[in-house]
C-alpha cells in the first residue's frame, strides 16, 4: 500500500513538473520606447527573402530588408540601397545602372555592396533554390534569366554586373517599365554570401541565422505564436526610423483579434464579417481602398458548354443578371465598391495627364432588363430554353455565400437557368481552374507591381494565367505592343492597355465584380498606416509612428 | 506482466507500422498539391521543379520506401509549408502548449468531474443530484468553444480578470483550461454517478454496510475503486485528444499549439507534417491504451491482464 501511494506521488511530481515547465516562457516583452503592437492571422512561413511568396513573408522580408529601393506610403518608389535619382537608364531601357550608397551596412558591420546584389539575384535566380517569385518576375526579362531557371546557363550568366563596389549594372532583355517596381520587391535584395554559406541549412530558420540591412531587425521568433523586431541601429537610415520596435502576435481567430485590440493589447485589427457592421459607428474605424478586384468567370473551353459560353450576348447576360452592390452587402457586409473594370482604380495613373486609368466603363454594368434582352437573343441564336451551369467556388463560409447567393441572383434573372453550385477546397479549387474543368467561378487578382500590364496581360490568347479561354487579335495585338514596341513611349503605351481593357469589357470576357476595401480598427496614435500600398507589401514600417499625446510635466 | 507489456509492445510497433503505410497511402488521395495555394502564378514548369527538389517526382511506392527508411532513423523530413523547417522541430515546439493545457483540463476536469458524480450518487434524487445532472447535460452538449467565447467575453474584454489569449505563463491558461476541462468534467460525472449508484446499490457494500463498516471507508475503499473502471475506459481516449490540441480552443485563445498544426497540415498538403502528426497521436493513443489496460489490473484485480491464455 505504501509503495503505491509512492508511486502516485511521485506520478503526481512528474505531472506538476512537466506542466509548470511548458508554459511559454517571458523571453519576450522586454520592448520599451514606441512599439508597435498588431496581429497577424499566420506565421512567417519563411524569412529567405527568395522563397516568400505569401505576403506575410514578403511584408517582414520588406521591414528587416533594403534592395534598391524601398516602397514608401501610398506607393511612391523612393532611393533604398541604390540612389535613385542617380540611376541611369540607357536610351534602349535595357540597362539600368544603380549607384549604391556608401555608407549602407548590414547588422554586423560588413559594408553592403554591389557584389551582395549580384549574389543575392543570382542565387534567387539559381533553379536549385526552388524560389518562384524570381522566376515569375525576372524570366524573360532580365537578361538569361529564363534559360538559368531552366538549367540551360549558370546562374553566374544572369545579366547583373557589378563593376566596383558601389555601381550596380542590370541588363534586360527588352524594356521594362515598370522595372522601379522590381527594384523595390523583396525578390530582389542583396544578400551576404560570407553569411548565408555560414549558416548553411539553418540560415534564415531563427534571428540569430538572419542578417538584416533593413530599418529593422529581428529578436524573436516563436513558430505559430508572436515575433518581434526592434529598430536596426546600424541601417543608414537609422535616424528617419520613428517605431523602435514592432511586436506581432498570431491570431487566427477573428473575434479574438477584436478582444485583444479592445483590451488594449494591439494598436490595430483587420475586421471580418459582422465586425465591419457591428463597428462602422466606432471612431476608430477605417476603411480602405484596395486593389484587388474580382470577377466572374466563364470558361470558353469547358467541354460541356463551351460552345455556348462562346456567345458575346450568353456571356452579357450573366454578367449583367447580377446585382453587385448586393453582392458585395451579403457576402462582406463593407463598403467594397462594385466595379464594372477588371484593372483597380486608384492604382495607375496616365503619365501625361495624372488622370486615373478607369476613366469609368457601364458596359458590364447590373440591369436586369439589357441582362433579359441579351439572354433572350442568347436563346434565340444558340437555340435552347432550359441551361444548367455550374459554379464553382470554395468550400469556406465567405464562398458558400458567394455561391448562393450567385445562383439565386442569376436563377431569378434569366429565365429557364439552373446553377449547380460546387463547393470544394481551395487547393482542389486551383487545380480545377488549371484544368479549365469549370464552367462559372469567382477569382480575383492583385497586382505585384505598378503597372496594368499585370492586369491586362491575363487575358492574353493562351497566356499562362488565362483559363478562360479568351482569345480576341484586337487585344493579343494591343498587349504584345505595350510589352514590346511601346515600352518607351509611355502615354501610347497607357491608352493601349486602355484600350484592350475596353475590348475585353465589350465582349464581357469577364464580369467585374467588386474592388475590394478592407476594414480595420485603428488606434489614432498610429500614423502613417492607414492607407494599402497598391501594390507589393500592404505597410511600409519604415515610415510608420506611434504619437501618443504625453502629459508634459513641468 | 512483463510478458504481457513486452508482447504489447510487438504489437504497438506493428500497428504503427500499418498506420504509417496506410496514412501515407491515404495522403496520395488529398486533392490538390503542396505547391498550389499561390493564387494561381505559378507555372507548371516551376510547379515540376519543387516537386523535384522535395522528391515528389519519383513514383508513391519509391517515396514510401525512401519515407519508411528515414524515419526509422527518426528523421520525420521537411515541411513544405515553413520552407526547410524539420517536421520534428515543429512538433517538439508545438506539442509543450498543447500537452501543458491537455493535462491541467484533464486532471482538473476528472477530478471534479469524479467528486460530482459521488456527490450526486450518494444524495439520490435529491437537489444536490438535479444541479449535478444539470450540469452534466450541459457540459456534455455545449460545444467547449461557446464556452470558450463568453469566458473570454466575460473574464477578458468585459472584467479584465484574465488575458483574452496568448500563452506567456500560467495565468493564461485558466481560460483555456475552464473551457477545455468542462466535456471530461460532464462525462466523468454522468458515469461516476451511474456507476456509483450501481455500486452501492450492491450485495457487498449492503455486506459491509452490515458489518458496520464506516460511511466513509465504504464509499473510498469499496465503492470508487469499482466505480472507476468505466471511467478509466473514457478516460484513456479522451487525454489523447485533449493533449494534443483542439484546434477551436487553440484558435480562439490564440495558443501555438499542434492541434491547429494538424489540421492545417491537411488543408495545405503539407505531407511530411501530415505524417509525423499523425504518427506521433498514433504512438500517443496506443501507449494510453496500455496504460489504461495495466491501470485496470491496478484498480481491480479480478481483471487478468493475461486472460485468454487459460
Amino acid at each position: 500500500m505504501v509503495k503505491r501511494r509512492l508511486c502516485c506521488l511521485l506520478g503526481v511530481c512528474i505531472l506538476l513538473f512537466f506542466v509548470t515547465a511548458c508554459y511559454g516562457n517571458d523571453e519576450t516583452g522586454g520592448m520599451d520606447g514606441k512599439v508597435l503592437y498588431i496581429s497577424s492571422s499566420s506565421d512567417i512561413p519563411t524569412m529567405d527573402p527568395i522563397l516568400a511568396e505569401d505576403n506575410v513573408s514578403l511584408q517582414y522580408a520588406d521591414t528587416i530588408y533594403e534592395g534598391l529601393y524601398r516602397l514608401a506610403p501610398e506607393g511612391k518608389i523612393v532611393s533604398g540601397i541604390a540612389k535613385k535619382g542617380e540611376t541611369e537608364i540607357s536610351d534602349d531601357g535595357k540597362t539600368y545602372t544603380f549607384h549604391l550608397r556608401e555608407d549602407a551596412e548590414w547588422e554586423n558591420g560588413d559594408p553592403v555592396t554591389a557584389d551582395d546584389f549580384v549574389y543575392g539575384w543570382q542565387r534567387a535566380i539559381n533553379p536549385e533554390n526552388g524560389s518562384f517569385y524570381a522566376n515569375y518576375l525576372m524570366s524573360g526579362k532580365i537578361k538569361n534569366a529564363a534559360k538559368i531557371y531552366e538549367g540551360e546557363l549558370a546562374p553566374e550568366k544572369l545579366g547583373v554586373s557589378a563593376p566596383d563596389e558601389h555601381t550596380f549594372i542590370v541588363e534586360l532583355e527588352k524594356p521594362v517599365p515598370y522595372f522601379d517596381s522590381y527594384a523595390a520587391f523583396p525578390t530582389f535584395l542583396p544578400a551576404n554570401k560570407e553569411f548565408i554559406e555560414d549558416q548553411g541549412e539553418d540560415y534564415a530558420l531563427e534571428p540569430d541565422h538572419i542578417l538584416s540591412n533593413g530599418p529593422f531587425k529581428m529578436t524573436t521568433w516563436k513558430a505559430e505564436d508572436t515575433w518581434e523586431l526592434i529598430r536596426n541601429e546600424t541601417y543608414w537610415d537609422a535616424k528617419n526610423v520613428s517605431l523602435d520596435g514592432i511586436s506581432v502576435k498570431v491570431i487566427k481567430d477573428a473575434n479574438t483579434r477584436l478582444s485583444n485590440y479592445e483590451v488594449g493589447k494591439l494598436d490595430r485589427v483587420p475586421l471580418s464579417g459582422l465586425q465591419v457592421r457591428d463597428n462602422q459607428t466606432n471612431p476608430e474605424f477605417q476603411s480602405i481602398f484596395e486593389t484587388s478586384v474580382f470577377w466572374m468567370k466563364f470558361n470558353q473551353e469547358s467541354e460541356k458548354i463551351g460552345e455556348y459560353i462562346q456567345n458575346v450576348n450568353f456571356r452579357k447576360a450573366l454578367a449583367k443578371a447580377f446585382n453587385k452592390q448586393a453582392y458585395i452587402d451579403v457576402v462582406y457586409g463593407n463598403d467594397s465598391n462594385p466595379v464594372n473594370f477588371f484593372v483597380p482604380e486608384n492604382f495607375v495613373e496616365h503619365p501625361e495627364t495624372g488622370e486615373d486609368f478607369q476613366t469609368g466603363s457601364d458596359v458590364l454594368e447590373y440591369d436586369v432588363e439589357a441582362a433579359q434582352a441579351f439572354w433572350k437573343t442568347a436563346k434565340k441564336e444558340l437555340e435552347f430554353e432550359e441551361m444548367t451551369l455550374s459554379f464553382l467556388s470554395g468550400d469556406s463560409e465567405e464562398a458558400k455565400d458567394i455561391s448562393e447567393f450567385m445562383k439565386t441572383e442569376l436563377e431569378s434573372n434569366l429565365e429557364g437557368l439552373t446553377i449547380d453550385t460546387m463547393n470544394v477546397p481551395w487547393g482542389q479549387q486551383l487545380e480545377i481552374m488549371r484544368k479549365q474543368d469549370y464552367e462559372l467561378a469567382v477569382s480575383g487578382w492583385g497586382p505585384d507591381y505598378k503597372d496594368p500590364i499585370s492586369f491586362i496581360d491575363l487575358w492574353v490568347t493562351d497566356g499562362e494565367n488565362n483559363d478562360i479561354g479568351y482569345s480576341n487579335k484586337e487585344y493579343d495585338r494591343l498587349v504584345q505592343a505595350a510589352k514590346g514596341e511601346l515600352a518607351m513611349k509611355p502615354v501610347e503605351r497607357f491608352e493601349a492597355m486602355q484600350q484592350a481593357e475596353k475590348i475585353l469589357l465589350e465582349e464581357a470576357g469577364i464580369a467585374p465584380i467588386m474592388q475590394r476595401k478592407t476594414s480595420v480598427l485603428s488606434k489614432d496614435y498610429v500614423k502613417e498606416m492607414n492607407k494599402l500600398n497598391p501594390f507589393g507589401n500592404d505597410y511600409s514600417f519604415k515610415y510608420v509612428d506611434i504619437q501618443k499625446n504625453e502629459k508634459v510635466l513641468n | 506482466m512483463a510478458k504481457y507489456i513486452i508482447q504489447r509492445l510487438i504489437y504497438m510497433v506493428i500497428t504503427l507500422y500499418i498506420i504509417a503505410t496506410i496514412t501515407f497511402f491515404l495522403m496520395q488521395l488529398l486533392p490538390g498539391s503542396p505547391f498550389n495555394n499561390l493564387g494561381g502564378k505559378m507555372s507548371e514548369a516551376q510547379e515540376e521543379i519543387l516537386l523535384q527538389k522535395y522528391g515528389l517526382d519519383e513514383p508513391v511506392p519509391v517515396q514510401y520506401f525512401q519515407y519508411m527508411a528515414a524515419m526509422l532513423q527518426g528523421d520525420l523530413g521537411i515541411s513544405f509549408q515553413y520552407d526547410n523547417r524539420a517536421v520534428t522541430d515543429i512538433i517538439l515546439e508545438r506539442i509543450g502548449p498543447s500537452a501543458t493545457l491537455g493535462a491541467q483540463a484533464l486532471i482538473v476536469g476528472s477530478l471534479l468531474g469524479v467528486a460530482l458524480g459521488m456527490i450526486a450518487a450518494i444524495r439520490h434524487n435529491l437537489w444536490a443530484d438535479y444541479i449535478s445532472n444539470i450540469a452534466a447535460v450541459i457540459g456534455i452538449s455545449i460545444p467547449s468553444f461557446i464556452f470558450a467565447g463568453v469566458l473570454q467575453f466575460y473574464f477578458a474584454v468585459k472584467w479584465r480578470i484574465f488575458p483574452p489569449s496568448f500563452w506567456e505563463g500560467p495565468i493564461y491558461s485558466v481560460l483555456p483550461t475552464i473551457s477545455l476541462m468542462i466535456f471530461p468534467l460532464a462525462i466523468c460525472a454522468r458515469f461516476m454517478r451511474t456507476e456509483m449508484l450501481e455500486v452501492l446499490g450492491s450485495d457487498y457494500i449492503e455486506l459491509a454496510r452490515a458489518k458496520g463498516v464506516s460511511n466513509g471507508s465504504i464509499l473510498f475503499k469499496h465503492a470508487l475503486r469499482n466505480a472507476l473502471i468505466p471511467v478509466i475506459t473514457v478516460l484513456g481516449p479522451m487525454t489523447v485528444s485533449l493533449m494534443t490540441g483542439t484546434l477551436v480552443i487553440e484558435q480562439i485563445f490564440a495558443i501555438p499549439g499542434i492541434g491547429e498544426q494538424f489540421v492545417r497540415s491537411i488543408s495545405t498538403n503539407d505531407y511530411p507534417v501530415i505524417m509525423g502528426t499523425t504518427m506521433l497521436f498514433s504512438v500517443l493513443f496506443i501507449v494510453v491504451i496500455l496504460i489504461v489496460d495495466i491501470l485496470y489490473g491496478v484498480i481491480d484485480p479480478r481483471i487478468r491482464l493475461t486472460g485468454g491464455e487459460d
